[in-house]
């Protein structure tokens, strides 16, 4: 009687282990969302991908539709091919419809953000979305930012000159 | 001079002879026919005495634990105005580093000094020289389903401290801090990930599991058969399974992080 209800408490304690493990895969993890739910991958070129990551999620208005399942690099135009898994239930996304690499605030990981066009037709699987603009890299923004104050201090000294 | 020398090389030949003979006593344990039917009921008994037993600390620590570093990571992340990040600064530290090494300090503490203490008990009783004669084989009547024990139930424990860790970690942040409850959990999911940090966390909690009882039941069984020796072994086992799980985790978290 003794040895069964030891092997009673001896199974409650692994399924505990069990439950614990399940908790710690869906609930912290999220482990579910990286489950392939099927759907259809598009592609785009973009000049610059900056720090984005495979994984990454693919929004539209700021709600996820996707992932980015690839990145890699063309090699007859250089560009970065950027392979995006969108979700089945996302099938009326206009062929027109621009990619842009963004940042989560300041200090974020990089994502794509999907702006809607106006075309009849929707993309499906294996399209290229041609309208892309490339991650903001913060320090070309300074470099042109530098550059337009050098100029634009440079055309003052020439007018108070003259 | 050359007596300190020579006491230096004992020191070194004693260490080297300490540790080639845990290692067959090791591998005496280990490799053996199997008898599956009749060492299950006494693995399950030892699984009862090492694992559910030690289920209450492991829990009420778990919880303390996953509530004190909720309440400081809160009060320094807001000097950041970060405080949705709760969630994922309190996984990533309990399941990455916490559970696996505060659990195995608490077995190494709660099971492995009882393990010490009872195999040493026995020798000192002579029970396990009865046994030799009665032609029963003490390593695996005794020692077997006890090593096998602790291999199992640490990693189970350490898996039941972090997800009620972060339930205590939850508990401060939600409930009592007013942290958002959805981007407590959202910002979790997006930064734990399950192979890189949950399976390493597992990972380690089975090589603590593997090093903890082994240390235990080599201490136990070597120890001298006097009530002083029972002593002394049982406090080895404390310090030498703390500083072997202190010391391992850093060499595993170098190596996990580095990509191998």
């Amino acid at each position: 009687m003794r040895e069964r209800s030891i092997e009673i408490i001896v199974g409650l304690f692994m399924l505990a282990g069990v439950l614990a493990l399940l908790i710690l895969a869906l609930k912290v993890s999220g482990l579910s969302n990286y489950v392939s739910t099927g759907g259809y991958t598009v592609t785009a070129d973009f000049d610059n991908v900056g720090d984005l990551k495979v994984r990454a999620p693919v929004t539209m208005s700021g709600v996820k539709v996707g992932e980015v399942t690839g990145i890699g690099l063309n090699t007859t135009t250089f560009k970065a091919v950027v392979t995006m898994q969108i979700n089945p239930d996302q099938n009326k996304i206009p062929t027109d419809s621009s990619a842009s690499i963004y940042t989560q605030g300041l200090l974020g990981s990089n994502y794509v953000n999907l702006r809607p066009g106006f075309d009849d037709t929707y993309l499906k699987q294996g399209s290229v979305i041609h309208d892309t603009h490339p991650a903001l890299i913060l320090e070309d923004l300074i470099g042109q930012f530098l550059f337009s104050i050098k100029n634009s201090g440079s055309s003052n000294s020439s007018k108070s000159n003259t | 001079m050359l007596q300190k020398i020579q006491a230096l090389g004992r020191i070194g030949l004693t260490f080297c002879s300490d540790l080639g003979r845990s290692g067959l006593f090791l591998s005496r344990t280990l490799v053996r026919r199997p008898r599956i039917a009749k060492s299950f009921p006494l693995l399950i008994e030892q699984i009862f005495a090492v694992g559910v037993l030690s289920l209450v600390i492991i829990v009420l620590s778990g919880l303390f634990i996953g509530m004190v570093v909720g309440l400081q990571g809160y009060h320094t992340l807001n000097k950041f105005g970060a405080t949705q990040q709760l969630g994922q600064l309190i996984a990533l530290s309990v399941v990455r580093e916490l559970s696996p090494v505060i659990t195995a300090l608490l077995f190494a503490g709660r099971a492995g000094s009882a393990l010490t203490a009872e195999i040493g008990l026995m020798k000192a009783t002579e029970q396990l020289k009865s046994m030799e004669m009665m032609g029963v084989d003490p390593l695996w009547r005794i020692v077997s389903p006890r090593f096998w024990a602790g291999f199992i139930t640490m990693p189970i424990l350490s898996i039941i401290f972090s997800a009620v860790a972060i339930f205590g970690g939850y508990l401060v942040g939600v409930d009592w801090l007013g942290v958002d409850a959805g981007s407590f959990w959202s910002n979790m999911q997006s930064s734990v990930e399950f192979h890189a940090d949950i399976i390493n966390g597992i990972i380690k909690g089975i090589v603590f599991g593997f090093v903890c009882t082994w240390i235990a039941v080599f201490q136990g069984y070597d120890t001298v058969p006097t009530a002083e020796g029972i002593g002394r072994a049982t406090t080895r086992t404390v310090v030498y399974s703390s500083l072997a799980v202190l010391g391992l985790d850093f060499v595993l978290t170098a190596v996990m992080m580095g990509g191998w």
